[in-house]
């Protein structure tokens, strides 16, 4: 699904918090159609990472371009702009409790895309059916479960029309007999050509859909590769040491 | 009969003509010192620091000194600097800002409640601030609002009473020169209570109403 169109380019970027440096000079580019994979230990910079990227958090150093235009913080209409393109997928959904599922949906189309209501709610409506929520759309955020919140908050990045999506451990907030509906989802984003940047530590999903994984620990990206380079039991990378150890815990808590 | 006769030729007539006044007094304390109330609140919740600061001290200042000081300090104590204000414009300038400060404590907490997540995802989605604050923030700030404000409305109706210390006549104010002039204590104040129940229970119905209006399901409720 990968071309060489480029879609997202991030360069040396650094962020300092609260006298700890979280982010050393990270660099990444994203291809469209390019699904990476961000794992590492907790406390590694990854969430640090997506937030940066759509500037939720303001880098210290460091640029990013989407396509070939460069975004600059500080005028406010390009960063609005900029991040109606690059949709975000929280790891606690964030959907707006004083909503249902549709007015979630609809909402930054017609507030802040400024598409009529009629529109707005029938794109909404496509996209909860693509998440499989067709029949939901009237409840509200208390009345979902974890997973169908999830699907909520896709379909709400969906409906924007992004480039590319980040995704901050979507599926690490929900109980386990709910993962596979929000990884079903993802997949077939995937499937579709959907340029994304996703941190998780689903390794089944990593082995069979990711292009590349970056492996993060101490802010920066300390391995790059495929899933098949790195998560080789003979490679004795780094990453495949911690997934061997993501292993034996979840075998753990399945017996 | 007696009895009978003095509350429908006395007191109903006085307490009525009263009660007209207090609403003189509630009404335009309670929606100027909402409005206050829900200004100087956001601005403590999201203002600018000096601007925070200046709007603590407010409320601090209001919150912290009884109300019948304040109302004294406007109607006796302005005109030693030259200032010389209406018992009725005293009352109702007293009331705003005393209500005003105690709003701006519900308001402000109402912000604080809502998760900081939501203000995020608008900040994904390419709104800006004041789109956020219109759209999100705001609407559910109200709701978790609510119940705080309309307690303090029905606060605000009963201290509505102190306006006739400083010679603003309404309801307790008739009430007393009635009970005062016929030496019927008793009887006078049990209705004057009857009144202010009477509004509490008003107040209490629309915005019982209006919460019921504004329900949305789960929120709020745990």
């Amino acid at each position: 699904m990968t071309d060489q169109t480029m879609v997202l380019r991030v360069e040396n970027i650094s962020k300092r918090l609260g006298g700890r440096q979280i982010l050393k000079d990270v660099s990444l580019e994203l291809h469209r159609g390019e699904l990476k994979v961000l794992i590492g230990p907790s406390g590694g910079g990854k969430s640090t990472l997506l937030q940066c990227i759509n500037f939720l958090i303001p880098p210290d150093e460091g640029r990013i371009w989407l396509g070939e235009q460069q975004i600059e913080i500080h005028r406010k209409q390009d960063l609005y702009a900029y991040r109606q393109k690059v949709g975000m997928i929280f790891q606690d959904f964030n959907l707006f409790d004083h909503l249902n599922a549709l007015d979630n949906v609809s909402i930054a189309l017609r507030k802040v895309k400024k598409i009529a209501r009629k529109d707005a709610e029938e794109r909404a409506m496509r996209e909860l059916e693509r998440v499989g929520l067709g029949d939901k759309t009237t409840l509200y955020p208390s009345q979902l479960s974890g997973g169908q919140k999830q699907r909520v908050s896709i379909a709400r990045a969906l409906a924007m029309d992004p480039e590319a999506l980040l995704l901050d451990e979507p599926t690490s907030a929900l109980d386990p007999e709910l993962i596979g509906e929000v990884l079903g989802v993802i997949r077939n984003l995937a499937q579709d050509g959907m340029t994304m940047i996703m941190a998780t530590h689903q390794l089944g999903f990593i082995r069979t859909l990711a292009d590349d994984i970056l492996f993060m620990q101490d802010g920066q990206i300390i391995e790059q590769g495929s899933p098949a380079e790195l998560l080789d039991a003979e490679n004795g990378s780094r990453t495949q040491a911690f997934c061997a150890k993501l292993n034996e815990l979840s075998d753990e808590s399945e017996t | 009969m007696d009895e009978w006769n003095f509350f429908i030729h006395q007191v109903v007539p006085a307490l009525n003509r009263g009660l007209v006044q207090s609403m003189w007094l509630i009404l335009p304390s309670a929606s100027i010192g909402l409005c206050l109330g829900a200004l100087v609140g956001t601005l403590r919740a999201y203002g600018p620091l000096p601007l925070r600061k200046a709007c603590d001290i407010y409320a601090t200042v209001f919150r912290g000194t009884p109300l019948l000081v304040q109302l004294f300090v406007l109607y006796f104590g302005l005109p030693s600097i030259g200032i010389y204000l209406s018992p009725y414009t005293a009352a109702v300038l007293g009331f705003i800002l005393c209500t005003g400060a105690y709003q701006s404590e519900y308001v402000r907490g109402a912000f604080l409640s809502i998760r900081r997540g939501q203000l995020l995802a608008t900040q994904a989605l390419g709104f800006s601030s004041m789109q956020s604050m219109l759209w999100v923030i705001l609407p559910q700030a109200m709701r978790r609002a609510l119940p705080g404000c309309g307690n303090e409305i029905i606060y605000l109706i009963k201290y509505s009473s102190l306006a006739y210390i400083i010679t603003f006549i309404e309801l307790t104010g008739e009430g007393k020169i009635l009970a005062v002039k016929y030496f019927r204590y008793t009887e006078v104040f049990f209705a004057i209570g009857l009144y202010y129940l009477f509004m509490v229970t008003l107040a209490n119905f629309l915005l019982t109403w209006l919460e019921k209006k504004l329900y949305i399901p789960g929120f709020g409720r745990g």
